[in-house]
């Protein structure tokens, strides 16, 4: 199976590899996995007061379409709000990577992903 | 023989989780006899293909029934339920997590001092896991759980997914 170009670039220049302290209060953690191949993928924010996400990493083992989809996501989702980033589209990311059919449930991990690191920032926020 | 069996019935096995290994080649290869090309070279052109599809029946029966992963999904599948399509489902964070620490040491063992035997200690504690859930499964499948049964399934997909990963390695870094 061919990559695109922009596949290919995420996943030999990935953008914002790393990881943030999980206990900090302003940073959101989103775990998630796929068991049918077994990708498994971490995506982290820092957020603002203001509640824009300044920073993002993340860190994700899986194949070259399930790290370009969550390193295209830490690039978009720096300086979105909260909600904005919660409306973040699956199908906006594969479009955006050329994912072929068999590769669009990476693209839905990323979203996944994303959506969980909000929902674990907003829930720290509630303590 | 009647391919519309399930595998483990078709081999004239329990369904079952506990498989008698070598009750399973026993049969397969009584089974296979029975199909040889030789024996069915006089029949007729319709009869010649009916063998051949039960040979390949066959063949994925016992491939499936061997390997303990494959046989635990085959359970479930037998229950309609597909571990081995989905994408993404919510899995415990805990085990994520663990997941994401057995991989980021398995990166970190091509640099270490002592590559060999980190690889080692690692395969060993995840293949500890690994029949931790196994376990599990069985316990939860033989008392109708299947949810949990599921679960554990699912969690195995990930393990068996890190065993190949650190073969892998383990090639890498023998050449």
């Amino acid at each position: 199976m061919a990559y695109s170009d922009k596949v290919i670039d995420h996943y030999e220049n990935p953008r914002n590899v790393g990881k943030m302290d999980d206990k900090e209060s302003n940073v959101g953690t989103g775990m998630v996995g796929a068991p049918a191949c077994g990708d498994v993928m971490r995506l982290q924010i820092k957020v603002s007061d203001e509640g824009i996400i300044e920073d993002a990493k993340f860190k994700t083992y899986g194949c070259g379409s399930a790290i370009a989809s969550s390193s295209l996501v830490t690039e978009w989702v720096k300086g979105m709000s909260l909600d904005e980033a919660e409306k973040l589209k699956n199908t906006t990311i594969a479009e955006e990577l050329a994912l072929p059919p068999v590769k669009i449930h990476c693209s839905v991990l990323a979203e996944d992903a994303i959506k969980a690191a909000v929902a674990d920032y907003k829930e720290k926020q509630d303590k | 023989m009647d391919i519309s069996k399930n595998y483990f019935e078709f081999i004239g096995l329990p369904v079952s989780y506990h498989l008698d290994r070598s009750e399973l080649s026993d049969r397969s290869r009584e089974l296979q006899k029975t199909l040889h090309p030789d024996r069915y070279a006089h029949l007729s052109d319709h009869e010649q293909r009916v063998a051949v599809q039960y040979m390949a029946y066959l063949n994925e029966a016992v491939a499936t029934l061997k390997s303990p992963l494959l046989r635990a999904q085959y359970l479930l599948q037998l229950q309609d339920i597909d571990t081995t399509s989905e994408s993404s489902t919510a899995i415990d964070p805990m085990f994520l997590m663990q997941q994401m620490e057995l991989r980021e040491r398995l990166e970190e063992i091509p640099s270490a001092s002592d590559p060999f035997d980190e690889l080692e200690e690692l395969n060993g504690e995840v293949v500890a896991v690994l029949e931790k859930l196994r376990a599990s499964f069985v316990q939860s499948y033989e008392s109708g759980d299947l949810s949990s049964a599921t679960s554990d399934v699912r969690k195995m997909q990930f393990l068996e997914k890190l065993l190949l990963e650190i073969e892998r390695l383990e090639d890498k870094l023998e050449d």
